[in-house]
């Protein structure tokens, strides 16, 4: 046989540990998954799991999972990149293995906590050993703080490397949003019993995170993506990078306003967060012109079929999830009626999956690539490379379903609730009981059943791909030049 | 030679780029120093502790055109009045106490958490714990039982148990009615609120 293994000697030391990554990232991602058809299978039948494993619990490993995973996916990324791109070894790889160590023992730890212990006694020892209680953030006082000793090593890391070796205009903007996302984490860490100053400072977590430092970081990486798969122009792909990067902080930090306008904050985040939050998704289509646009430059002729379509897809569902979903209910008018109903969950589920899973899953198609020796993945993969097209298929039909079920019975909830009932409890549940909304969430259900089997596909096709093939990566654009030098 | 224009222009866009964000960054925290002076137990828009001393109800107000929080005569909760200190502890023990038992995971807070659940925000004044006098009591049998105590509203959804103590409940009623007090610009609106006597 000579089929092709996944050989780790194909990698530098950074890779290697980004394979790591990506393997803890692929499990996250299961688990997210499953707690998801969980928890909404509890919203159909709530006595599943009542009082031994309950909605707050599958809800919070869901969400935590999604974070986490993420989170692993983008490190494992810059892990991946950060060799080539500075031209040099990484500065502290036997450091940076034990943070992944620590980093996963910490979040296994805190998982079964969450799962075996979930609550404790309203006190302080709660906070710092069992939960936070703060949606997204619910990791304990204690793992917060292994989490910045291991972000520390990790940026330190990253900075030292590209000090070493050579600085790009990617690196830099990467470096520098690497300080922000880190320090925005920290406002989430502080107890207070007053609400509207938690909630203030969560959001700069929440919102500063996916609305501006994550963005950011995707869009280093889209870059470093779109240079590596279809051999686009350096200083072309920078130049649009310092454009986003404009645009993008320039409407998402102050965007942040719109999650101020209810919470006991002053008046004029009315206009301010409206009026910011409206331009936010600017960037985004610009960032679909870039891609689509690279994309129809070179032909579509690239490296890495899978990967290219998964960047797209990533273009694309930015666009959607977070750009129209979140416009939709981003002036404080409609947002009066749809704070807090199912419009949100719509809007956070196309968003998250559209802007950071898909670009995500397009490197881990890169990485496997090079893992077995810089294999062919154009076009006419083995069996027409079914695996990946229907995995891409199911996953963002599935999410996609999803988003418009749940919009559907968050129409359905605003109307009833907000706009008919007077925002009581009973108009909560009058709304909760009705049959369309109901229906949304069957149809929420059978949708993320589709969204699970796109994800077992994927899984396999990873597994998978490339094993019998016996041709070797078609180098494209730039990059079949030697050396390319800006 | 071509020299680009100045839209094409990396170092154009790396200046703006850096600029922009400096520039926003700058706004936003000036914000957050006005906003967290505003938002401040204590302030107009944050009630003291406190207030869980007395009356909160809600009035139309024309000029903002919406429903605002009002602070009225003393009515304090569970009978005894508290100081500034011994309220803040109360509601503090309540604030820890949704954190410790992930409330959030299901309810809303001002309108951020989870769906499965009703919002909180304005759970003190919520009409379906009917008359003012036994609304206390039955909060907190509610929150040391859910079980047994749930009204469902025609749906099999129902809180769990989560070992609420009765001292954790009485803190849990102090924060809901702190938190019913804060000026939310309207949100939710057209709250319909339990009927009071002597308002109105
Ligand atoms: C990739 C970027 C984005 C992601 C991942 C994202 C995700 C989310 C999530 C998960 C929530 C719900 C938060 C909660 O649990 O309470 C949310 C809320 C919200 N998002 Fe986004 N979002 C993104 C971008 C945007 C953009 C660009 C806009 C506006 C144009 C926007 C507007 C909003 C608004 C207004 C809310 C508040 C919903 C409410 O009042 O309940 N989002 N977002
Ligand atoms: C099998 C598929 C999935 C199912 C059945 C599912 C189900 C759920 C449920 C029931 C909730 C709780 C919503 C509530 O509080 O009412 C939730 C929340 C959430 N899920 Fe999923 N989910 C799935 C996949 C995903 C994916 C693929 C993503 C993103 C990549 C995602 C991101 C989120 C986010 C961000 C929230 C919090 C939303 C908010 O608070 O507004 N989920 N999901
Ligand atoms: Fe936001």
């Amino acid at each position: 046989m000579n089929a092709r293994t996944l050989d780790s000697s194909h990698l530098t030391g950074g890779q290697k540990l980004a394979i790591k990554y990506f393997t803890v990232a692929v499990i996250l991602f299961t688990a997210q998954i499953l707690f998801g058809l969980i928890s909404g299978y509890q919203y159909l039948a709530p006595e599943f799991g009542y009082n031994v494993l309950d909605f707050n619990v599958t809800r919070m490993v869901h969400i935590n999972a999604l974070v986490l995973w993420l989170l692993y996916g983008f490190i494992g990324g810059i892990y991946w990149l950060v060799e080539e791109e500075s031209g040099t070894e990484l500065v502290g790889l036997r450091l940076a293995n034990f943070a992944f160590w620590l980093l996963t023992l910490a979040v296994t730890v805190v998982v079964l906590v969450f799962l075996f212990i979930q609550t404790g006694p309203g006190d302080m020892s709660t906070l710092w050993l069992i939960n936070e209680g703060r949606e997204y953030i619910e990791a304990p006082r204690w793992a917060d703080f292994g989490i910045v000793v291991c972000m520390l090593i990790f940026f330190w890391n990253i900075a030292a490397t590209f000090m070493k070796g050579k600085w790009s205009g990617i690196s830099g903007v990467l470096v520098l949003d690497l300080v922000a996302l880190a320090g925005v984490y920290l406002a989430g860490m502080v107890y207070t019993p007053n609400i509207s100053v938690d909630q203030y400072w969560w959001w700069w977590v929440i919102h500063l995170w996916v609305e501006a430092t994550w963005e950011v970081l995707v869009a280093c990486i889209m870059a470093w993506g779109l240079i590596k798969t279809l051999g686009a122009r350096r200083k072309i792909v920078t130049t649009w990078l310092y454009i986003e990067v404009a645009m993008m902080f320039g409407s998402g930090i102050l965007g942040l306003g719109h999650h101020y306008f209810w919470i006991g904050t002053p008046e004029y985040w009315l206009s301010i967060g409206g009026f910011f939050s409206a331009l936010e998704p600017v960037p985004l289509v610009a960032m679909v012109v870039h891609a689509v646009y690279d994309s129809g430059v070179h032909k579509f002729k690239n490296s890495n079929h899978p990967a290219l379509a998964w960047l797209i897809a990533h273009a694309f569902g930015n666009f959607f999830g977070a750009g129209v979903w979140g416009f939709m209910h981003t002036l404080p008018q409609i947002n009066l009626y749809t704070h807090g109903t199912q419009w949100s969950a719509s809007h956070g589920h196309l968003a998250f999956f559209g802007a950071y899973a898909t670009i995500n899953i397009a490197i881990f198609y890169m990485a496997l690539q090079k893992w077995r020796g810089n294999v062919y993945m154009s076009a006419g993969l083995e069996g027409n490379g079914w695996k990946w097209k229907w995995a891409l298929g199911l996953l963002n039909g599935g999410v996609v379903g999803m988003t418009i079920a749940l919009l559907i019975s968050g129409y359905d909830q605003a109307f009833i609730e907000r706009a008919l009932g007077g925002a009581t409890w009973a108009a909560y549940f009058d709304a909760q009981n009705g049959v369309w909304f109901i229906q949304g969430l069957w149809w929420r259900q059978l949708f993320g059943f589709m969204t699970a089997a796109g994800l077992i596909i994927l899984i396999w096709d990873l597994l998978t791909i490339g094993r019998n093939e016996k041709r070797s990566i078609q180098l494209v654009g730039d990059n079949t030049a030697a050396e390319v030098t800006s | 030679m071509t020299t680009s224009p100045w839209w094409v222009d990396e170092d154009f866009w790396r200046k703006m780029a850096i600029w922009v964000t400096t520039l926003m960054a700058l706004v936003l925290i000036g914000l957050t120093f006005d906003s967290v002076t505003q938002i401040t137990a204590g302030s107009e828009r944050v009630p003291a502790y406190s207030v869980i001393n007395h009356r909160i109800y809600y009035r139309w107000d024309d000029s903002r055109n919406f429903q605002v929080p009002v602070i009225g005569d003393p009515a304090p909760l569970f009978g005894k009045s508290l100081t500034e200190i011994e309220a803040e502890a109360l509601v503090s023990k309540g604030k820890i106490t949704t954190q410790a038992k992930n409330c959030m995971n299901c309810h809303t807070l001002l309108g951020n958490g989870a769906y499965y659940a009703p919002d909180l925000t304005k759970a003190w004044l919520d009409p379906s714990w009917g008359a003012e006098v036994v609304r206390e009591q039955l909060m907190i049998q509610f929150l040391m039982d859910p079980e047994t105590n749930a009204r469902g509203f025609g749906s099999t959804r129902k809180m769990p148990n989560l070992d609420i103590t009765e001292e954790e409940a009485r803190g849990v009623v102090a924060f809901l009615k702190w938190m019913s007090s804060i000026d939310t610009n309207g949100f939710p609106r057209n709250f319909t609120p339990i009927a009071q006597e002597g308002d109105r």
